[in-house]
């Protein structure tokens, strides 16, 4: 349903994303993974239009994406979800305002300036809030909210969008690691229960293997692991972080049963 | 449709249904505020045009028809005489860097009076920190006496010609850098400043050597954009008699048919260094502004 072929993005000089294929047929998890740097997150931004591609092709369905323009463009980021590392909501607004948000590309202009949304959308967007276990702050500013409180209000306005596909730019990279457990959850719920297609860029490896049906690492913009999680073993993420020996998987980790695991370990030592 | 399975949301509707109507309580409140707020907007609006149109002498409704015929007339003449244009250019170039140079001059000038006033209205830069409310007030002053007006009186005093606008304009200038540079120069640290003090420094050393060098990049941003409304301000002076561009268009519009090509030039002319030295000077703030030191 989804195919990526030999998609490139330039900035001047240098390449960010190489020459990159894969194949998507049916809803699954995929955990993109890789440094920082890598071009994760031109990855992304490329599916969701927020880029532009210098080459290639990205087809959904067999319609092709990387071509759309203006209307055609806004409709298809409408199909398919952003979320950000920092959340990008609109500090000043309330919490339902921002989930309301999602509905923008099929709304006018002059409606959303008055505010002038449907109940049955008001209702949904507390209703996706619930969901996600936040809904006693529907009423709160965004900027109120916690980290991870925001993140997903960011996920609930991803839902409001009733997309196919939900992208997710290191989601939990600047939340604490039981905010981060959380929000990994509600993604993973997301695809279980809706079966849509979650595509989210990962730092760490342990939150891919424990997440993900599929993991996708880069390395300076190519792709040098495509598999199942199993398949990734300590030579396989070397690779993928250029490592050396000493690379250990838990000095990644942000996971806090991972913490128990080096402590284990460490006891275990002495 | 987002299907709602989530075990929390079925064990607990009436809880959900609550949150629902409260949050649409909030939304019709808002929505109320937003219409009056609209509702007031365009009443002003309406009231304030029904006002102004009344004790307008021609008025606005008869005279719309006519809006474009001055226009018209201009460009057809110009049209008519554009072999003419090259030789209009060349006669008002004069003109135009009169103009320019009066906008420099008062620029600069007003430049420096305003960074002497800055630091002494700023709070915790002050010479004398008891007058700095006396030195918002001479600023407050400067910048509420529009160059125009103190242009006339100059211009009664002293004769037409480019000095008064000068004046005028560096007044003006004067007054509206102080009030920018001294909200800059409020947050700079003060920590270099202590470190000069501690040497035995004296006032004005250490605004030179400690407080300068942290706001100039931000001060000569202030500074470009002033310049940029000052070759506006200059243009229009010209029409009360101070010279330059404005003086020649005052004329040529004035005397009507047979001269709007000259008053075609003179636009040309005016517009281009307008735009050149808006370019010139965006340019310029953005290196400042980004913190590039090259």
């Amino acid at each position: 349903m989804l195919h990526v072929s030999s998609l490139t993005k330039r900035f001047g000089e240098r390449t960010a994303v190489d020459n990159i294929s894969f194949n998507v047929d049916k809803p699954c998890m995929i955990g993109v993974i890789g440094r920082s740097g890598a071009g994760k997150s031109t990855l992304l931004r490329m599916m969701n239009r927020l880029a532009d591609a210098s080459d290639g092709s990205i087809t959904y369905e067999g319609r092709e994406i990387t071509g759309l323009k203006g209307a055609q463009r806004r409709e298809w980021q409408s199909r398919c979800a952003m979320i950000f590392q920092q959340f990008n909501l609109v500090p000043r607004m309330d919490v339902v305002s921002n989930v309301l948000h999602g509905t923008l590309n099929k709304r006018s202009t002059f409606a959303t300036l008055f505010n002038l949304y449907p109940q049955s959308d008001i209702h949904r967007a507390i209703e996706i809030l619930d969901r996600l276990g936040i809904a006693e702050h529907a009423s709160k500013r965004a900027e109120a909210l916690s980290g991870g409180q925001q993140q997903r209000v960011a996920i609930a306005r991803a839902l409001m969008q009733d997309p196919d596909i939900i992208l997710a730019d290191e989601p939990i990279a600047s939340l604490d690691p039981m905010n981060a457990q959380i929000v990994m959850e509600a993604l993973r719920r997301i695809h279980e229960e809706d079966g849509r297609m979650v595509v989210c860029n990962l730092h760490t490896l342990d939150t891919a293997r424990r997440y993900c049906d599929r993991v996708i690492g880069m390395r300076d913009g190519r792709i040098v692991f495509d598999g199942v999680p199993d398949a990734l073993t300590t030579d396989a993420a070397r690779e993928i972080y250029g490592a050396g020996d000493d690379f250990s998987e838990g000095a990644t980790s942000t996971e806090i049963e991972a913490l128990d695991r080096t402590e284990l370990a460490a006891a275990a030592y002495a | 449709m987002t299907d709602i399975s989530h075990p929390a949301a079925a064990a607990a509707p009436q809880r959900i249904a609550d949150l629902q109507s409260g949050y649409m309580e909030l939304a019709r409140k808002k929505r109320l505020y937003g219409g009056l707020t609209l509702v007031v907007f365009v009443l002003l609006l309406v009231s304030g045009f029904m006002v102004a149109d009344s004790r307008n002498a021609g008025g606005f409704w008869d005279g719309l028809a006519n809006v474009g015929d001055y226009p018209a007339a201009v460009i057809s003449e110009a049209w008519e005489k554009r072999a003419e244009l090259p030789a209009n250019l060349v006669k008002f170039f004069p003109a135009l860097v009169e103009t320019l140079n009066i906008a420099a001059v008062s620029t600069l000038v007003g430049a420096m009076i305003g960074l002497v006033l800055s630091f002494l209205s700023t709070r915790g830069l002050a010479r004398w920190p008891r007058l700095v409310p006396l030195f918002r007030r001479i600023m407050d002053i400067m910048r509420a006496v529009p160059e125009i007006v103190i242009a006339l009186v100059l211009i009664f005093m002293l004769g037409g010609g480019p000095v008064p606008a000068m004046i005028a304009i560096a007044f003006h200038t004067a007054g509206a850098l102080g009030k920018l540079f001294s909200e800059v120069a409020e947050n700079a640290d003060l920590k270099p400043v202590d470190g000069l003090s501690s040497v035995g420094a004296n006032w004005s050393q250490r605004m030179i050597l400690g407080v300068v060098p942290q706001v100039a990049p931000n001060f000569l941003s202030y500074s470009l954009l002033r310049f940029e409304i000052n070759i506006r301000a200059s243009a229009i002076l010209g029409f009360v008699g101070a010279g330059g561009l404005g003086y020649e268009l005052r004329n040529a519009m004035s005397w009507g048919p047979g001269q709007f090509d000259a008053a075609a030039a003179i636009f040309i002319l005016l517009f281009a260094a307008i735009v050149l030295f808006d370019q010139i000077s965006s340019r310029y703030r953005n290196r400042l502004t980004e913190g590039g030191h090259a």
